[in-house]
């Protein structure tokens, strides 16, 4: 693929960009700018309006209200000239499912109106990229769920684009063909190719994503590095505490518990399942509590996370 | 507008549409097993069971239908029948399936093909079927020996318009639809009906006068009388002309609302 720096002028720029359905607003004027060759993330839970969003940006669904320049062309204006250069990894796979994996590349290849000989130099090189070479001529059927997502990969690379866009692209992956399409995203991005990619997973958005925007009910409610995130809207580490033992008639009750714990930590979240402590010396904190005579069942010190952010930012947990 | 990056040339010069169709016609001939026994075989079987036998107790009977022998008769409006069929076929399920279940029509949306691109070459790709098998068509009628005029090489034409004619109208619902449950009851309540009643196995003239207008407006029915007309050359030019027109009026609205359809679906 070509070379293609960090400078030059923004490859999508978003401006009080809006989408409506009906009544109902998705994206509420949120404010964005991609530049090329860098890994920029919406993060935030399902319905936060990040597909509404990436749909904008692919150049298929027309803004509502606000400005919107991709390749400094518009999208109402140059859809197919834009929709040229980029390429599309839906969060459904949308793969012609009776067809194999070769006619499937062979297909898409077409819709860019390459020439035949380019398509099959290009299907064979993807397949390999994507680890499905000794598959190409298997129904698409007949593939695991890792596969097709990589097929579908390898499927948008197919016109070489300068953008790729990745609507959750790992979301009901297994941690192995996760870590394996993560590692074709990097050499990806290595390679010059911006991508744009939505996740909820925060680890995900951590792993990939040189900037991101925080999305939550259609606007954006943070931006910025993952480390500039996590330094800006949480503390250094978090001890997770987990108590067996709540509602079984302890007179102090899980209130003077956490009020007791409020004072040995910046922040106190409590969660369903567990309690966070937001400090900047984990271990420290945690001997603390001990001393203290509170006993949880588990203890776990960690780093912050962009997880902490958003619950931090919205008060609600990414994946429910 | 500005050019494309380098990397992009050299193109295949398809135009966009064109590409569309490619990509049906790809899906069909690699699952197109299945299609063929309901579009050529059956229509062959009844050819020979209801033309040919029913043909021979009509001659003992009463000699001619509309003047014709039965056989002359039946088989200009299978051929019509048969481009219904696949015109409904093609555009119903497989449309809806495209956008709402396996979503390959979203997929293409995402390329430079615009919605109007993936109507058009579904139509087209009906048309090209619908053309093919109205040439076989009338190769196997011309053999049964039902072809009595040079007009009968549009038969072919007569096909295509008769698909695209119901396809057009159905591809737009399809693309409209939320679910397919309708769908059987277009079966049941139209083309069934078409097939069985639209002077396709007797003349208008056995209805009772005031039915008659009723089977006058299946489309259908101006199918059968235009390949009727093309096998045996008997025609007043005034009624092709009408029949001709129903046909291209019903292809024309759908094209004009379906490619507004296919807009609304894939894009918002």
């Amino acid at each position: 693929m070509s070379e293609r720096g960090q400078g030059g002028a923004p490859v999508v720029v978003a401006r009080g960009l809006t989408k409506r359905f009906g009544e109902f607003a998705a994206v509420r004027g949120i404010d964005v700018t991609v530049r090329p060759g860098e890994s920029f993330g919406f993060l935030g839970p399902n319905g936060a309006g990040k597909t509404s969003t990436m749909r904008m940006v692919s150049a298929v669904s027309r803004p509502s209200a606000g400005e919107l320049t991709i390749f400094g062309l518009d999208p109402r204006t140059h859809g197919p000239e834009i929709r040229a250069r980029l390429g599309v990894v839906p969060q459904e796979d949308t793969l012609e499912l009776e067809l194999s994996v070769r006619w499937n590349l062979e297909i898409f290849g077409r819709y860019f109106d390459l020439p035949r000989a380019l398509i099959r130099q290009r299907t064979q090189e993807l397949l390999e990229f994507v680890q499905l070479a000794d598959r190409a001529d298997s129904r698409v059927d007949d593939l695991s769920g890792g596969m097709r997502r990589r097929l579908t990969i390898a499927r948008a690379l197919i016109n070489q684009p300068e953008i790729l866009i990745l609507d959750e692209p790992t979301t009901g992956l297994d941690p192995q063909a996760r870590h394996l399409v993560w590692d074709r995203l990097y050499r990806l991005k290595r390679e010059g190719v911006t991508l744009i990619i939505t996740t909820h997973y925060m680890d995900e958005a951590e792993q990939l994503c040189d900037r991101l925007v925080v999305m939550d009910h259609g606007t954006i409610v943070a931006e910025g590095t993952p480390r500039e995130l996590i330094d800006a809207h949480s503390t250094r580490e978090v001890v997770e505490l987990r108590f067996d033992d709540d509602g079984d008639g302890d007179a102090s009750g899980d209130g003077g518990r956490v009020a007791r714990l409020g004072d040995l930590a910046e922040r106190v979240e409590v969660l369903p399942d567990r309690v966070l402590l937001y400090v900047d010396d984990g271990d420290d904190v945690l001997s603390t509590v001990h001393r203290e005579g509170i006993v949880p069942a588990s203890a776990l010190v960690r780093r912050s996370s962009l997880e902490d952010v958003f619950l931090r930012l919205t008060g609600r947990t990414l994946v429910e | 507008m500005s050019g494309p990056p380098a990397h992009l040339a050299p193109v295949g010069g398809w135009s966009r549409w064109q590409r569309s169709w490619w990509y049906h016609a790809v899906v069909y001939a690699q699952t197109w097993r299945g299609s063929v026994v309901g579009a050529v075989v059956l229509p062959f079987l009844f050819l020979l069971a209801m033309g040919v036998g029913v043909g021979h107790l009509v001659a003992h009977h009463h000699g001619k239908v509309g003047g014709q022998s039965y056989l002359d008769f039946l088989a200009p409006s299978l051929l019509a029948t048969t481009a219904m069929q696949l015109g409904s076929d093609e555009s119903l399920w497989p449309v809806l399936g495209a956008i709402k279940w396996v979503r390959t029509y979203h997929a293409a949306a995402a390329t430079p093909l615009e919605p109007e691109d993936v109507f058009v070459g579904k139509l087209s790709w009906v048309l090209t079927r619908a053309l093919a098998t109205s040439i076989i068509y009338t190769a196997v009628i011309g053999i049964f020996g039902a072809l009595h005029s040079w007009w009968a090489l549009t038969l072919p034409l007569v096909g295509g318009l008769v698909a695209v004619a119901f396809a057009a109208p159905l591809i737009t619902w399809a693309a409209r639809a939320q679910s397919d449950g309708p769908f059987v009851t277009y079966y049941r309540f139209a083309t069934v009906p078409m097939f069985l009643f639209s002077a396709t196995f007797y003349p208008v003239s056995a209805y009772p006068a005031a039915l008659r207008p009723l089977v006058q407006i299946a489309p259908l029915y101006h199918g059968v009388a235009l390949a009727r007309a093309a096998a045996s050359g008997h025609a007043q030019l005034g009624a092709i002309a009408a029949h001709v027109s129903v046909l291209a009026a019903m292809g024309a609205v759908g094209v004009v609302l379906g490619r507004r359809a296919m807009r609304r679906r894939l894009v918002d």
